[in-house]
């Protein structure tokens, strides 16, 4: 066979992989598929750092006085637990890493508009994030993820400054990939590709980054503020001088909600692409799912009150928003009764990306029901500060929102890096993180409900079984993401090489070589069909 | 920014992954115009706390906008719209292939965006010396203090940091853009604009238009509440 | 390109409308008109601020994809403040939450 031992692929074409080698040819890149691979490698970089936090968590939660760290730690624990998971993994994840890969493919383009802009998104990510870990390292946070006035800003001796300066530099990351990807998709798309002929993917990054773009400026704006508040004492969020912590809340809140649209919209972009795939059926009611994308992100602009009704909010505002809360979970059911609709007589196949796909249906499902509890004032009384809101955010966030990733990352593997994953042991994977997340988080319903506070460093002692049991199961997740980390990079040398459509699936993307060359296409294509042309699609290539 | 190609006149300043020129334009066009966007509700959340504060506690808003000099804040309102003039001026030689005057013009802008950084030093040098600076020389006295006791010390001081928090953020934007004209002023030397190579300017003087209207919101709700009757 | 070109006139007719209204403004705080001068001076900002966006920003001569940027951009503005102002304005319509007795008992069975 070959005898060069230097290069792993003798026989590949050039392809954006190895056109040229270097750490200054991946650093200096302004290769959208590149820069996308460097978001991967950081965001996992940080997602261990942050499942590191919740290991730690969920072991001292084992017994009722805390089995590991004093509760000051404990504290610092979950919040930097929480700012890590959704700043530097979840809110980057599908967008920064799938979107910058795929936008530019699915819309027959050469680059994205801006490509330094985009190499410019990952460096101040990066900064953001070493002013995060600095901040984690020289004494931590332990103010929560939300950062509540006035102890954020008036009280704590931690590191609030510098993770606010981290949060509000990687803020900018998210609105310059959100603007470059509203202008690649408005100007960019090849001949033929109309508005409604594009994949429901982009339809969905489309939405996620109008939110990216109108809404973490004003995070930018409150972690400002917040860091004056801390440096000077001014007092606009402190009582005591006249100020109002609800001022924080509401500029908080205004960006945070949308944020969780930001994780779970791409999410159900790849859920979209997938069904269609496996189910080798188009999806149901295309344009109703993309208008819904859109319907998300405008009405997830209306709805953050609901995060405020126990602090003191105007029962009248509180009102309003509960109405709002109630009809932004229209669009999402909408989605899910598509997919269903899709499934339905589709000649279904369960490789690994259907059963991430599958998996995100009934886990957002659940997740986005019990946010119904939350969104009624009475029941949220009740709710509000316990494990049930806990449970009902992991359910969309890593049941919904990390299923999604990962399924992605199974589905567009063969393109993104010219080979194909064991198909067995991503199976088997998928199952231990399914099984491994529902009992991990389905106790923490139970408990919220029983009335267990989250924040806790210690509970009553008729909670510990489910304790014990949410903590089992998060071991079991643990092993489940370890698994892929290691069959992916495995794959990356030894794993068979992918043709350029290796699950006959359509869009553009599939039409290009796996890996794909650096300028995309030899030719831009034009367009002339339908997204999800299945049905002719099934006859040519499944003989 | 665009690596140039050197066989078309046409092609000068195309970045690649573009087909042409014009799609470059729109695409820068719309590119800062999306930026403008997030601007306006960057600083949509200061306007927010304004307008919090100030429903809150209408007198201490009264009593801290007299203290200002309201004179100074119209001269540099003038000055910033007079900024604005050159700039579309620049702009439009830009488009029109004249390289002097487009050199004059936004030299003129940035001579402006100067006089007005200038005014704005020596206004915020005459706070610390009425000692009206939130936490850092917050001590007023004299004919001041009583224009501000009415009102609340405590929230006359919120008053000035909202000040200072909307003049200050205002000014760090207008020094970036003296940056960018000083940027373009060197570029548009060297000949760099064509009639149909010009997105840089037009890119800056939508961001200059952007920080002068800004300052178009600032100047009332600062300076003119209440009345001075 | 086609980008139409603004005669130098129309940017120096605007510039004069715009010294204008900021006299206007100033000149307004002088008197008193009672709630009336914010309303005034919000509204004098707001034609200064739309002379520029249409002549010195072109929006005049823009397509619709920038006017629709725009206008989101204020609308989702004005949600933040509206919204938010709702919770400050009804704040008062119902009254403070009376301290619970832990001391006296339970009057239901």
């Amino acid at each position: 066979m070959s005898t060069a031992t230097l290069e792993p692929r003798v026989q590949s074409p050039r392809n954006y992989l190895n056109a040229d080698y270097g750490w200054k040819s991946w650093l200096f890149t302004v290769d959208h598929k590149r820069i996308a691979l460097l978001y991967m490698a950081s965001i996992t970089f940080f997602f261990v750092i942050g499942g590191f936090f919740a290991f730690l968590m969920r072991l001292h939660l084992i017994e009722p006085q805390g089995a590991l760290v004093q509760p000051e730690t404990y504290n610092k624990l979950f919040t930097l637990h929480g700012v890590i998971m959704i700043f530097f993994f979840l809110i980057p994840s599908i967008p920064a890493v799938l979107g910058n890969f795929l936008v530019p493919l699915m819309i027959g383009a050469r680059d994205l508009a801006f490509p330094k802009l985009n190499l410019l998104s990952w460096y101040i990510y990066i900064v953001g994030g070493l002013f995060t870990l600095y901040s984690a390292i020289a004494g931590g946070v332990d103010t929560g993820w939300t950062f509540y006035t006035p102890y954020s800003s008036t009280y704590s001796n931690t590191q609030v400054t510098a993770v606010a300066v981290g949060v509000f530099i990687t803020g900018f990351s998210s609105i310059l990939t959100g603007l470059n990807f509203i202008v690649t998709i408005h100007k960019m798309r090849a001949p033929g590709l109309t508005w409604f002929r594009l994949p429901l993917f982009l339809w969905a990054i489309y939405a996620t980054s109008i939110i990216m773009t109108l809404g973490t400026p004003v995070l930018a704006i409150t972690i400002f503020l917040l860091a004056l508040e801390h440096l000077f004492h001014v007092g606009i969020f402190s009582p005591q001088l006249g100020g109002d912590p609800l001022l924080f809340q509401h500029l908080f809140w205004f960006y945070s909600h949308p944020a969780v649209y930001i994780m779970i919209l791409p999410a159900m972009g790849v859920v979209s692409e997938i069904i269609a795939c496996f189910a080798r059926k188009r999806i149901f009611g295309y344009k109703i799912v993309g208008f819904s994308s859109v319907a998300i992100a405008v009405l997830g602009f209306l709805v953050w009150g609901h995060h405020m009704f126990v602090t003191g909010q105007s029962v009248y505002a509180g009102l309003i928003f509960s109405f709002l809360s109630f009809l932004v979970a229209i669009p999402s059911a909408i989605k899910v009764f598509n997919w269903t609709s899709t499934l339905y007589k589709g000649s279904i196949s369960y490789e690994a990306p259907m059963l991430y796909a599958l998996g995100f249906i009934g886990l957002f499902t659940m997740g986005g029901l019990t946010g119904m509890f939350l969104a009624s004032l009475a029941t949220d009384v009740h709710l509000n500060g316990t494990y049930f809101i806990v449970a009902h955010f992991h359910y969309i966030m890593v049941g919904g929102a990390v299923m999604g990733y990962l399924g992605g990352l199974h589905f567009w593997w063969p393109k993104i890096s010219g080979r194909k994953y064991p198909n067995g042991w991503a199976m088997l994977s998928a199952a231990i993180i399914f099984i491994g997340f529902n009992l991990t988080f389905f106790p923490q319903f139970i408990l919220g409900y029983l009335g267990m506070p989250r924040r806790y460093a210690f509970y009553p002692a008729e909670f510990q079984v489910l304790n014990v049991m949410s903590s089992a199961g998060a071991s079991i997740l643990g092993i489940g993401y370890l698994i892929p980390l290691v069959y992916f990079i495995w794959s990356m040398r030894y794993g068979p090489v992918a043709e350029a459509n290796p699950w006959g699936a359509t869009g553009l993307e599939w039409q290009t070589p796996s890996p794909p060359p650096t300028e995309n296409f030899a030719e831009i294509p034009v367009v002339t069909e339908e997204a999800y042309a299945y049905s002719a699609e099934e006859e040519a290539s499944r003989a | 920014m665009p690596e140039p190609h050197a066989e078309h006149a046409e092609h000068i300043g195309l970045a690649h992954q573009f087909e042409d020129l014009s799609q470059q334009h729109d695409a820068d066009t719309f590119g800062i115009w999306l930026f403008l966007v997030t601007e306006i509700m960057f600083f949509g959340g200061l306007f927010l706390g304004y307008a919090v504060l100030r429903w809150l506690y209408f007198a201490a808003f009264d009593g801290g906008s007299h203290v200002l000099d309201i004179r100074l804040g119209a001269i540099n309102t003038v000055v910033l719209l007079g900024s604005s003039l050159t700039m579309a001026l620049s702009v439009r030689s830009a488009q029109t292939g004249n390289r002097r005057a487009l050199v004059l013009f936004l030299t003129l802008t940035m001579i402006l965006g100067g006089v007005f950084l200038g005014i704005k030093a020596y206004e915020y040098h005459q706070k610390f010396a009425e000692h009206i600076v939130p936490t850092l020389d917050w001590a007023p006295e004299g004919e001041v203090l009583a224009r501000l006791a009415p009102g609340g010390l405590n929230h006359a001081e919120l008053y000035f940091f909202l000040y200072f928090a909307m003049t200050g953020l205002h000014a760090l934007h207008m020094i970036i853009g003296m940056g960018l004209l000083f940027w373009l002023i060197r570029r548009a030397r060297r000949g760099s604009f064509t009639p149909s190579y010009f997105a840089p300017v037009e890119v800056v003087g939508l961001y200059w238009h952007f920080v002068d209207i800004v300052w178009i919101f600032l100047f009332p709700l600062l300076y003119l509440i209440g009345g001075r009757y | 390109m086609s980008h139409q070109i603004e005669p130098t006139k129309t940017y120096v007719t605007v510039f004069a409308s715009l010294i204008g209204l900021t006299l206007l403004t100033t000149g307004v705080a002088f008197i008193d008109l009672g709630p009336f001068n914010t309303v005034v001076a919000l509204v004098i900002a707001f034609c200064k601020m739309l002379l520029v966006i249409l002549f010195f920003m072109h929006v005049r001569h823009s397509g619709g994809l920038v006017r629709i940027a725009l206008v989101a951009g204020f609308f989702w503005l004005a949600l933040l403040m509206g919204l938010t102002m709702s919770d400050y304005r009804t704040r008062t319509w119902t009254p403070p939450p009376q301290a619970w007795s832990n001391t006296a008992p339970p009057t239901h069975p």
